[in-house]
């Protein structure tokens, strides 16, 4: 995770699991501060991409475990004691966005990933 | 045993209570209580044609309480609890030898004990004339239906004989039928029995503003009537004679004891069955008498309904043999009598040797209060007219020394230091509740034993404020000063980030102008929470007062726009509402359910085309579900293009006026209720508001819109239309209060305006109408001297507040689909615009689709679903 600069030719980057490669999924001014996005994986799995107020970007896997949908990218997101989190829009457990880890049952938890924003040759 | 078969003894002992009024609901009730109908076989018997119902609040039939609503009775706890009640069947006679009861329709039963319950009936003067056509009495639902049919057809004048308590409802009615009304009261006041001379000024003159013709000081002579028998006027004892078409008897009540007196039971000398402290008859060890058939031990027959409570929990504990005793009553009563507040209490006239008055007296607002002090500066009781606010703390403080100057108890704020008596000053024994005779360390005990922390919670675990209402704001005191007591912490702050409530965040945003969020959060939140990102719960609330608001912050109003659509649920920020499998559901506006065919047509066509499951809600809309969010734009193309707009039900907004078809087509209609509904949504669509709101409208008192379930609903009468709020559907039903009557289109919608902006401003987050009326204090009177009588003085704002939304509605769909960077967010994912996600799926079921739904490697919550995946 690094602070983004203004600068509209930085492009999201995700690090894929296993491979070590950087999978680049969209420019960077697509997300709004505060809210996610969806990215669809090579592997057709999905990930929700963040942006805080501070232009931190943070990726967890966008599939609520609690309803099976993917829709973890579209909850609002937030902070606790510090920590960042989104709440799931559909029955609002909450899951901290750096480990993935579900706040409101120890016993879930969603994939994290690595994500950063690069600058990219076209 | 006799050679008549008695029916159905069993070998459990039987009660039979005879009256089945709110005094015997309340004794079966007693005896559920102590396990008595399980151990006994119980048998009512009820003269009337229903079941017991309210009527203490009969009058509100007039104001369009059904007899359903009226109804105390559960038939689900009659069925319960084994009891055995007979309805239109009256006891006729009693054997005390045999100990069996014989009722009309010939069923005999015997009994082990027998509850007498049969109440009153009206007081009817012996003057000539006096069952003449168009005589009544007002004491149960068949008379005021008689009433009400005779007052339609055949009376404009009516007349009601008595002037106390009754009477004045009695008249009110029949003003509300459209009658010219006449009080004639014998003696020289009004409600002589509860107030005194001054007290009467007072009432007299707010009563007679009202439009209403007072005689008092003269009796009634004689009953005039044609020649076809029907009533033309009445002789008066002054030698005038009053024209009159319709003549309401309300001159007092008497104990109904004739079954008792057929049967040997001894009886008063101006009636009533003599009972013990037991409320067992004097004669008879296996008689019991409760209510206002009952002379109690005190030598008093009381026609109240705390005082029949009582005697009915008493004669309940007696035969289950447990220590009760009834030694007599309070007198105390609290009501509001055609819009004017009248209590009194204690020793109200003032019988105390060498006690002294305490007067307060403006004739000119109709207010009057009195207290009555001992010699020893004990409040002994006192009478309150126009202004009865102090009554709960004056009551609990009688037979005490109030800890403060008794002349600050009435004087009017501004004169003087308002006296502030905490309820903390109230002794323990203090009883709060009178009607169900809760006392204060109960209360007490509810909040610090059984751990309630909300006056809602205190009702249901003491009773207490259950009844007529009249302590819940002193309830409301204790249990926020018990709660400080008993040192739990009450953090009245919206979520983690603020510690003011959403009230408080409304008046910061609107008193600063403040028009962003992080603004917001960084200046007003709590010390760790600023600089950071919020949580999910203030978001949406700051979102929404900042909605509410924007045209007079000078923001936009538009919840996409800028800040704004990162503070929004995911169902505001795609404009439709989420379901559990990741698609949405699109309802656009219908207003007032009324739809023209062509539009039905669009409808149709675009659910087909899209492959969409359609519904018809209970709203009067239509659903459509399985959209994928990609296919929002494209959908809402062509709803925008055939003139729908947004129907905001994703929002915590204005959902739907819905409306029943009215005056236009109806029978029965007498306004224009479509019309009414059609104009009521598009004035208020869009509004942010802390929860969703429902309306309706019906065009007569048949009700079919549902209005009184909603949180506005309006109801339309002959002369124009009533105004209910706070009603509730749902999980915890709640039936709405009248707010205001017989009111012109104009008047309607500013109530309305008022009342919306009031609640918008002073609900918490996702506070329902409902609940906020029961919680905000004062309740129903508050809202209504705020938003009818603008007591603060702010109605003048909160109009202009709702003029400003209403001139800066737009479509939030029309917006959206002709602004591209909006659009671009309506996408699959990020990096695949175009491709469905592949976990929305649908499979067949009753012709339309319904989700596939994957099944979950955790289980916590079950979940239906056929898909492999």
């Amino acid at each position: 995770m690094t602070l983004a600069p203004e600068t509209t030719d930085l492009k999201v980057q995700l690090l894929l699991d296993g491979t070590g490669d950087w999978f680049t999924v969209c420019d960077l001014a697509l997300l709004t501060p505060g809210r996610g996005v969806a990215a669809l994986l090579p592997d057709g799995r999905q990930a929700a991409i963040f942006l805080d107020r501070s232009g931190r970007l943070y990726a967890i896997d966008n599939r609520d475990p609690f309803t099976g949908a993917a829709v973890l990218s579209r909850g609002l997101i937030g902070s606790a004691q510090g920590r960042p989190f989104v709440a799931s829009p559909l029955l609002k457990q909450r899951f901290d966005l750096e480990s993935g880890k579900c706040l409101d049952d120890d016993e879930v938890a969603v994939t994290a990933y690595e994500v950063r924003s690069a600058g990219v040759a076209v | 045993m006799s050679t008549t078969a008695p029916v159905g003894t069993g070998p459990r002992p039987t009660i039979v209570l005879v009256g089945h009024g709110m005094v015997g609901q309340r004794f079966l009730e007693a005896l559920a209580e102590r396990g008595l109908t399980a151990t006994h076989r119980v048998v009512v018997l009820c003269e009337e044609p229903r079941p017991a119902y309210d009527r203490v609040a009969l009058t509100s039939y007039f104001s369009g309480k059904t007899p359903e609503d009226l109804s105390m009775t559960d038939m689900a706890f009659i069925e319960k609890e084994r009891i055995e009640l007979y309805v239109g069947d009256p006891a006729e006679t009693v054997d005390r030898e045999a100990r069996r009861v014989t009722a009309k329709s010939g069923q005999v039963f015997e009994y082990d004990i027998l509850v007498l319950a049969t109440g009153s009936y009206p007081f009817v003067p012996p003057v000539p004339n006096k069952d003449a056509e168009g005589c009544f009495v007002y004491r149960t639902i068949e008379d005021l239906l008689a009433i009400e049919e005779y007052a339609k057809t055949k009376a404009t004048t009516g007349a009601v004989v008595g002037g106390g308590l009754l009477g004045l409802e009695a008249a009110g009615a029949l003003k509300g039928l459209g009658l010219g009304a006449h009080i004639v009261e014998f003696a020289p006041r009004l409600m002589p029995v509860q107030v005194d001379d001054g007290g009467g000024a007072a009432l007299l003159r707010t009563i007679e503003n009202m439009g209403l013709t007072v005689h008092t000081g003269v009796g009634t002579q004689e009953i005039v009537t044609d020649e076809s028998g029907a009533v033309t006027g009445m002789k008066l004892s002054d030698g005038s004679e009053l024209a009159t078409d319709l003549v309401v008897f309300s001159a007092g009540v008497r104990p109904r004891d004739q079954l008792a007196r057929d049967c040997g039971l001894t009886v008063g000398e101006r009636g009533g069955i003599t009972v013990d402290e037991q409320c067992r008859t004097v004669n008879d060890p296996h008689v019991f008498a409760i209510g206002e058939c009952a002379l109690a031990a005190d030598g008093r027959v009381y026609g109240l309904v705390a005082p029949g409570y009582e005697q009915a929990e008493t004669a309940a504990a007696t035969i289950a043999a447990d220590e009760a005793s009834f030694t007599g009553a309070d007198l105390s009563t609290k009501l509001k009598l055609l819009g004017v507040d009248v209590a009194s209490f204690g020793d109200a006239h003032g019988a105390t040797e060498d006690c002294l008055d305490v007067v307060y007296s403006d004739s000119r607002a109709g207010l009057y209060k009195k207290l009555v002090i001992g010699s020893d500066g004990t409040l002994l009781g006192g009478i309150l007219v126009g202004d009865a606010e102090a009554y709960g703390t004056l009551k609990a403080f009688t037979g005490s020394v109030p800890p403060v100057s008794p002349e600050s108890l009435v004087l009017p704020a501004g004169a003087g230091e308002p006296a502030q008596l905490g309820p903390s000053a109230l002794p323990d024994d203090a009883i709060i509740c009178s009607c169900n005779n809760v006392r204060k360390g109960t209360i007490r005990g509810a909040v610090t034993e059984h751990k309630c922390t909300t006056v809602p919670e205190v009702k249901k675990c003491t009773k207490a404020g259950t009844t007529c209402g009249s302590c819940v704001k002193v309830l409301g005191q204790l249990v926020n000063a018990e709660l400080e007591a008993s040192g739990v912490e009450v953090d009245k702050g919206l979520c983690g980030c603020f510690g003011q409530t959403r009230q408080e965040l409304y008046e910061i945003v609107l008193a600063l102008r403040i028009t962003s969020y992080q603004d917001l959060l960084d200046r007003y939140g709590r010390e760790g929470a600023r600089g950071g990102d919020g949580c999910e719960i203030c978001k949406p609330a700051v979102g929404s007062i900042i909605a509410s608001l924007a045209p007079t912050l000078g923001a936009s109003g538009y919840v996409l726009d800028g800040e704004q659509a990162s503070l929004q649920d995911t169902n505001d920020h795609f404009l439709a509402n989420l379901q559990k499998n990741g698609s949405y559901s699109i309802v656009p506006r219908i207003p007032g359910g009324e739809i023209t065919p062509e539009k039905l047509i669009v409808i149709g066509e675009v659910a087909r085309d899209f492959g969409l499951y359609t519904k018809i809600t209970g709203g009067q809309r239509i659903d459509m579900f399985g959209a994928r969010v990609e296919q929002l734009p494209m959908i809402w193309a062509r709803l925008v293009d055939a003139g729908f707009e947004s129907g905001h039900a994703y929002g915590k907004a204005l959902r739907t006026v819905k409306s029943c078809v009215g005056q236009t087509w109806c029978r029965y209609g007498v306004q224009d209720s479509v019309r009414m509904a059609i104009d009521l949504e598009l004035r208020y669509r869009g509004l942010r508001s802390p929860h969703k709101l429902k309306s309706a409208v019906s065009g007569c008192q048949r009700e079919c819109a549902e209005a009184q379930s909603k949180d506005f609903g309006v109801i339309a009468t002959a002369n124009g239309w009533n105004l209910y709020v706070a009603g509730n559907g749902g999980a915890t039903p709640r039936h709405a209060d009248l707010l205001a009557q017989d009111l012109s289109d104009a008047e309607l919608i500013r109530l309305i305006d008022r009342f919306l902006m009031f609640y918008i401003r002073t609900a918490d987050r996702l506070e329902r109408t409902s609940t906020w009326l029961e919680r905000i204090e004062g309740g129903l009177d508050h809202v209504r001297d705020v938003v009818v009588h603008d007591s603060l003085g702010i109605c003048d704002e909160l109009e202009k507040l709702m003029a400003d939304h209403v001139a800066n509605y737009r479509d939030e769909w029309a917006e959206t689909i002709n602004d591209p960077e909006k659009l671009s967010r309506f996408v699959s994912f990020v990096n695949a615009p175009d491709t469905p996600d592949p976990l929305v799926s649908f499979v067949p079921e009753r012709d339309q689709i319904k989700p596939d739904l994957p099944l979950l490697s955790i289980g916590t919550r079950p979940l239906e679903g056929t898909a492999t995946r």
